[in-house]
């Protein structure tokens, strides 16, 4: 990697902090490990055929060349923790450092699933305690709370919902689901046998209604509708979606990765929702994207209940107790080892008590008019995709590009030139060249209008003609623009040594 | 005829004898981007009109791409496996996508012809 300008190159190839540092198994050299074990002493082989012919390929290092290692590796890393993270659709909120400390707690973090029960009481009330409030924010009766993210919360539904049906003798064979869906939607149904019959959206960005009627018919399972939906909007034909859907004698998925948007202020049981995953890492603040682990518990109807998965919290005769086994014979099975992703309980219930029912209610507040805020101040340059306000995230199109041969990727690579991780982009599909922007409640005023001035600057200098600095964006990066194209059409999965021999040739 | 038809989800067929020759429009190519890989259907395999045909990845999104008429899968371009970018270089020839027998003729006088389509994508954006 050399710099464009020859007068500013140095010798390391490094440019000030920004530091050329090559992989870890690069680095091995023989006598540089940091442990010295005593030579193995003289014995009798006991393998048989199976003693190993070659070296592990473990790089041997010492300590401080590790730590080196991957402090420069961070370096490059973006976080939530440096600046707005307006991925939109994602929820990539600040993640409270209380929540951070209550998980590391030893009578928490040191405890093993494996357990007994009567040792472990603590750890399944909060459990418990968290599916009280999960059930009570949604207004549904019952909770799964083993699924370890969001899809997988999807497939949970699904299969609940499929073993409702079978236990009515058939499983019926379709699934509606939205052309503005989450790809894991179609994916998810799709994967359990279900055929998926996409319904339109209508020019209001919402579900066609009429649509969603028409296709209804006695071998539709259910429908899968996210709400508020990826352009941001809320389906406000949901009841009607959900009684026609009920007509039909399906059941109503709801995608609930977007229930920040409406916690405290309204509770998807009242629209008719049978089963919804909850992902704990966006409404609930607990980290994601390489910070931890997902967790998509799924709360369901009164209809689906009884075909949960194992296992679940009950408060016994000597206090809480773990249902393993279900003797109903209706559980459709398990979805995970032990007991779901107990980290991110307890940061999720840390953040629930510490906000209480008026501060979650408040956080939807906040992210919905973060949201319109940037929507409204945006709107001038660049092109909104629907009119009026939005809920937790603002989509505009491409059309603000139009004629300046500038598009949404070329926009994108400009923003991380300024020092934001891009918006979605090119989601979701039923808007052209999508740009998907949410800032989440975690902003203040004043971040955010440092980012929407960053915004303007870039439309207007698109729209001033300056093409050719778009297209080579971004410059100031470790690496410039990557070939996506050859790494899909040709992917190097695993670093090999001659690989690497080969390329120093 | 010109001899090559446009369904409204834009993909295209070529019609000799009973066989159709089927692939996407340079349009749709152009709105993916990049396309990086072409799931096929099996030869053999029955297809129904406006049903999922093959599937089309490019660096921006994984799409259906619908069969435009019904009839039994009789060919694929397996040469997409290797040289998924055909699609964009050539969507109306080297990058066709299957040959189907077409089981109801009467199904292309539904799709538009090339001025018909020129016209409808004109409108689309």
């Amino acid at each position: 990697m050399t710099t464009p300008n020859p007068l500013t190159n140095t010798i390391s190839g490094n440019r000030g902090l920004q530091i050329e540092e090559p992989l870890i198994f690069e680095m091995d050299a023989p006598g540089r490990s940091g442990v010295d074990l005593p030579a193995v002493p003289q014995h009798k082989e006991r393998l048989g055929g199976l003693k190993r012919k070659s070296e592990v390929g473990l790089p041997g290092l010492g300590e401080s060349q590790v730590v080196r290692h991957y402090t420069k590796l961070s370096q490059k890393n973006y976080a939530i923790d440096m600046s707005v993270y307006p991925l939109g659709s994602c929820t990539m909120k600040h993640n409270p450092r209380l929540n951070e400390k209550i998980a590391r707690l030893n009578g928490i973090a040191d405890l093993h699933p494996m357990q007994p029960v009567s040792t472990v009481q603590g750890a399944l009330e909060v459990i418990d305690t968290l599916a009280h409030w999960l059930k009570t924010l949604t207004g549904m009766p019952a909770v799964a709370m083993s699924p370890a993210a969001g899809a997988h919360g999807e497939l949970c539904g699904m299969l609940t919902i499929r073993a409702a049906h079978l236990a009515k003798g058939n499983a019926r064979k379709r699934i509606l689901v939205p052309e503005s869906a989450h790809g894991t939607n179609p994916a998810t149904a799709a994967s359990i046998g279900y055929e998926v019959d996409p319904v339109p959206a209508d020019d209001r960005g919402r579900v066609d209604l009429a649509a969603f009627k028409a296709k209804l018919g006695p071998d539709v399972a259910g429908t899968m509708i996210t709400n508020p939906n990826t352009c941001g909007l809320f389906e406000n034909d949901i009841i009607d979606i959900a009684d026609a859907v009920h007509g039909a004698g399906g059941y109503f998925y709801c995608d609930g990765a977007n229930f920040n948007a409406i916690v405290g202020r309204v509770r998807p049981g009242d629209l008719g929702v049978d089963a919804m995953h909850i992902n704990l890492h966006k409404t609930f603040s607990t980290p994601h994207g390489g910070g931890g682990p997902g967790a998509g518990p799924v709360v369901l109807s009164e209809a689906l209940a009884p075909y949960a998965p194992l296992p679940y919290v009950t408060h016994g005769k000597n206090g809480f107790d773990l249902v393993e086994q279900d003797d109903s014979g209706k559980a459709f099975g398990r979805l995970k080892g032990f007991h779901g992703q107990m980290g991110m309980f307890t940061r999720a219930l840390s953040y629930i008590l510490s906000h209480g029912a008026d501060g979650l209610r408040q956080v939807s507040g906040d992210a919905v008019l973060n949201a319109n805020y940037l929507q409204a101040s945006l709107r001038g340059d660049l092109s909104a995709a629907f009119p009026g306000t939005c809920m937790h995230e603002a989509l505009f199109n491409d059309d603000f590009l139009e004629g300046t041969n500038v598009t949404t990727l070329d926009f994108a690579k400009a923003m991380i030139d300024e020092g934001y991780h891009p918006m979605t982009m090119y989601f979701p599909l039923v808007v052209h060249g999508a740009l998907l922007m949410e800032p989440t409640e975690t902003e203040s005023k004043t971040d955010l209008d440092r980012y929407i001035e960053v915004v303007q600057g870039l439309a207007r200098r698109a729209k001033g003609g300056d093409a050719t600095y778009f297209q080579g964006a971004p410059y100031h990066t470790p690496r410039r623009r990557l070939d996506e194209t050859l790494a899909a059409r040709q992917p190097i999965l695993r670093w090999k040594p001659e690989q690497a021999k080969k390329a120093a040739e | 005829m010109s001899g090559i038809r446009f369904a409204k989800d834009h993909e295209w067929v070529k019609v000799e004898g009973d066989i159709a020759t089927v692939g996407i429009s340079p349009y749709a190519q152009e709105q993916l981007g990049d396309v990086v890989f072409v799931d096929l259907p099996a030869i053999g395999k029955k297809v129904e009109k406006g049903k999922e045909l093959a599937v089309v990845e490019s660096v921006k999104a994984a799409s259906e791409v619908y069969a435009p008429v019904s009839g039994e899968v009789v060919g694929v371009n397996e040469a997409l496996g290797d040289a998924p970018g055909t699609v964009n270089e050539d969507a109306l020839g080297k990058g066709w996508f299957a040959k189907v027998k077409m089981s109801n003729k009467a199904e292309l006088d539904a799709l538009m012809d090339e001025a018909a389509y020129k016209t409808f994508c004109e409108g689309l954006h």
